[in-house]
C-alpha cells in the first residue's frame, strides 16, 4: 500500500545554516507518528517545508503517492495534508462556530456564493457544530476568538484543521503551552480522531509521546537521527545523550 | 456585537440572528427619507451625500471586510463618472443604463487591477492602488478631446428617469434617485457581507496564512470582492454625473481617495453604516465649517479624526454599537 505521506531526500538551509539535511520517511495511513528533538533542531521547518509554505532546495514529497513537491499549500490542503500552529494562528475577530464554518464551507465550495446567507447553509454549520462538539468546545463557540481560554484556542487550532476533512494530519506541538496536566486530556481527543486519519505530531512531553506514538522520528540539528518504536527509542544511548539527558522542556 | 447569547439557541439559528435586520437600521432608513419632508433646501447635499455614502460603502467592502488598504479607489469611481459622462455627451443620457455603463467600466478596469491587487498586501498595496489611480488621473488629463482635459466634460444631459422624472433645479428627483440607487446597494452589500463568501473575506482580513493552511481560495476572493468593489464605486460617480451633469478631474483625485478613506475611518471601518454615517458627518461638518471659516475646516476635521481614532477604534458607528450594547444588557 502506498504510504499516506512520504518524503525524500528533502534538503533545506538557511543561508550556512542546514535546517534539513537529506531527510527521508514513510507515514503509513492511520499512523500515530510523534517528531521529537531538541528546540532549534527544525521541526518547524519540517512541517513548513511538508505543507509548501517553505520550498526545499531539493528532495521530493509525495501524499498518496502523489508528487506535491511543488504544489501550493492551499491545494495540497485539498488534497488532505493539512496542519495546526506551534503558535496559535487564528481568526481573533470571529467566534469559533464561524471560523470553523468557514473551513467547512471553503472545502464544499460554497464560499464563492456571495448571494445566499450564511444561514441558508446549514449542512455546513452543523458540520462545523460537530466538530466544535468533538473537540469539546462547542459550550463557547458563540465567543469571539480571542475572548476563549488559552487551551480552548489549542484545540480550536485542531477544529479548523479538521473542518478540511484531512487525510494526513500534521500537528506542531498541538499541547504547546497547556498545563501538564490538561495536555493528556488534549491527546486522548487527539487519539480518539478517526483511525484512517494519519497524524504526525511534534511533541516535547516525553510521556505523552510514548503513550500515544506507534512510531517516533528524532531530529537533530536538521538531520533524522533515528527512527524506531517507543520502546527502540526510549532504549537508545544517543536519544538519551542528545535529548532526553538534557531535557530541559516540561 | 457581543450579545449575551443563550447558550441553548441552535448553530444555525445563532447565525440566522446575527444577519437579521436590526430596528436601529430600520430608523436609520426611515431617517434618510426626513430631509424631503423637513430640509428641502439641504436636498442637494443629502443627495451628494448619498453618493459619497455609496462609494463609501464600496471601499468599507474591501478594507472593512477583506482587510485590503487603497488609496486610491477614486480611480473607480472617477473611471464610472467619466464613462457615464462621455456616453451622456455623444447622445446616451438614459440614466438608468447610464449607472450600469459607468459600473461596468470601472467593474473591468477593477477585475484587471484585481489580478495584481490580490498578490499584495500592506504598504506595497498602498502604493499599488495609488499609483492606479495616478495612472487613470494623468490619463484622463492627458485625452482632452475625450474627458475636455482640466476644464472637465461639458455637455452631459441626463435623460427623465424612466421617461418620468426630470432632473429639477432643487435636486429632488437626485435626491430620491440617489436615495433609491444607494439603498439598493446597501441591500446587495449587506447581502454579500453576510454570506459565506463575507465570511471569507474576515477570515482573509484577520489571518490571511490560516486561511491558506485551511485551503482558502483568498486570491479569487479578493479579485472577486475588488471586482466588485469597483463597480459600485462607479456606479456612485456615474449617479454623481448624472446628477449633477458634468464631470470633473476631481473625481479622480487622491484628494478625493483621501476623503473617503477619512469618512469611511471616521464612520467606522467594517461596520456596513460606517461608510454612510461618515460621509454624512463629515459632508454635514464641511458644509457648515466652510461657511463660517474655510481656511480651518481641515483642522477641524484632523481634530476629529484623530480623536476617533484614539477614543473610538471602530469609529463612529462602533461607538454607538457598544454604547447600545451597553444600554440594551443593563436594560435586560
Ligand atoms: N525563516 C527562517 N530564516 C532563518 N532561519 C530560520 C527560519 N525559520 C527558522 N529558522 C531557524 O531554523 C532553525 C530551526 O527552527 P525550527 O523552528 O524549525 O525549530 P523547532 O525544532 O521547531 O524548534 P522548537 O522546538 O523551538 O519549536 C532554528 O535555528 C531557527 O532559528
Ligand atoms: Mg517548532
Amino acid at each position: 500500500m502506498t504510504a499516506a505521506l512520504s518524503a525524500k531526500g528533502i534538503n533545506k538551509r538557511f543561508g550556512s545554516l542546514v535546517v534539513a539535511g537529506d531527510i527521508s520517511f514513510e507515514l503509513p495511513v492511520g499512523e500515530r507518528c510523534a517528531l521529537i528533538g531538541p528546540n532549534g533542531a527544525g521541526k518547524t521547518t519540517l512541517i513548513n517545508l511538508l505543507t509548501g509554505m517553505i520550498e526545499p532546495d531539493g528532495g521530493e514529497i509525495r501524499l498518496g503517492g502523489e508528487d506535491v513537491t511543488r504544489m501550493p499549500p492551499q491545494q495540497r490542503v485539498r488534497r488532505g495534508l493539512v496542519r495546526t500552529f506551534q503558535i496559535n494562528s487564528l481568526f481573533p475577530r470571529l467566534n469559533p462556530l464561524e471560523a470553523v464554518t468557514l473551513a467547512v464551507c471553503e472545502r464544499r465550495g460554497e464560499s464563492r456564493d456571495f448571494l445566499s446567507r450564511l444561514a441558508t447553509k446549514r449542512e455546513a454549520i452543523e458540520e462545523a457544530h460537530d466538530i466544535l462538539k468533538s473537540l469539546r468546545i462547542a459550550h463557547v463557540c458563540y465567543r469571539e476568538t480571542r475572548e476563549l481560554a488559552y487551551g480552548q484556542q489549542r484545540l480550536l487550532e485542531i477544529a479548523l484543521a479538521l473542518a478540511t476533512k484531512p487525510k494526513v494530519l500534521l500537528l506542531d506541538e498541538p499541547a504547546a503551552g497547556v498545563p501538564k496536566e490538561d495536555s493528556g486530556e488534549l491527546f486522548t481527543v487527539i487519539d480518539g480522531l478517526s483511525r484512517e486519519l494519519t497524524i504526525f505530531f511534534i511533541e516535547h512531553d516525553m510521556d505523552v509521546v510514548f503513550r500515544f506514538a506507534s512510531r517516533i522520528l528524532v531530529l537533530v540539528g536538521g538531520r533524522l537521527l533515528l527512527e524506531g518504536t517507543p520502546a527502540e527509542i526510549a532504549a537508545d544511548e544517543r536519544v538519551r545523550e542528545v535529548y532526553l539527558g538534557k531535557a530541559g522542556h516540561g | 456585537m457581543s450579545l449575551a447569547t443563550p447558550a441553548d439557541i441552535g448553530p444555525t439559528e445563532f447565525l440566522a440572528a446575527r444577519a437579521r435586520w436590526r430596528p436601529v437600521e430600520i430608523v436609520f432608513w426611515l431617517a434618510a427619507i426626513t430631509p424631503y419632508f423637513i430640509a428641502a433646501d439641504y436636498l442637494q447635499l443629502a443627495g451628494q451625500i448619498l453618493i459619497t455614502g455609496l462609494f463609501a460603502l464600496s471601499l468599507d467592502l474591501i478594507l472593512g471586510y477583506a482587510g485590503i488598504v487603497s488609496l486610491g479607489h477614486a480611480a473607480f469611481f472617477g473611471l464610472g463618472a467619466y464613462a457615464t459622462g462621455i456616453a451622456s455627451k455623444h447622445g446616451w443620457g438614459e440614466p438608468l443604463t447610464g449607472l450600469l455603463i459607468g459600473g461596468l467600466v470601472a467593474g473591468v478596469v477593477g477585475f484587471g487591477a484585481s489580478f495584481i491587487v490580490a498578490r499584495f498586501r500592506g504598504l506595497a498595496l498602498i502604493m499599488i492602488t495609488l499609483g492606479l489611480d495616478q495612472i487613470v488621473a494623468e490619463a484622463a488629463n492627458s485625452m482632452g478631446w475625450l474627458t475636455g482635459g482640466a476644464d472637465g466634460l461639458q455637455g452631459v444631459k441626463t435623460w427623465p428617469i424612466l421617461g418620468l422624472f426630470r432632473f429639477d433645479l432643487y435636486g429632488v428627483t437626485a435626491y430620491w434617485y440617489a436615495l433609491i440607487v444607494t439603498f439598493l446597494f446597501f441591500l446587495l452589500v449587506r447581502r454579500m457581507v453576510n454570506s459565506p463568501f463575507g465570511l471569507s473575506l474576515q477570515g482573509i482580513r484577520e489571518n490571511s496564512t490560516r486561511m491558506l493552511a485551511i485551503g482558502a481560495r483568498n486570491h479569487a476572493h479578493v479579485r472577486t470582492v475588488f471586482t466588485i468593489a469597483a463597480f459600485i464605486a462607479g456606479v456612485a460617480g456615474a449617479l454623481l454625473t448624472e446628477t449633477t451633469e458634468t464631470v470633473s478631474l476631481e473625481t479622480l483625485s487622491f484628494q478625493r481617495s483621501a476623503d473617503v478613506l477619512v469618512m469611511l475611518i471616521l464612520g467606522g471601518v467594517g461596520q456596513l453604516y460606517g461608510g454612510l454615517v461618515g460621509a454624512l458627518i463629515y459632508m454635514v461638518a464641511r458644509d457648515q465649517f466652510s461657511d463660517i471659516n474655510p481656511q480651518y475646516w481641515y483642522f477641524w476635521i484632523g481634530l476629529l479624526l484623530v480623536a476617533v481614532v484614539v477614543f473610538l477604534p471602530n469609529g463612529i458607528v462602533g461607538g454607538v454599537k457598544k454604547l447600545g450594547g451597553l444600554l440594551g444588557r443593563r436594560g435586560t
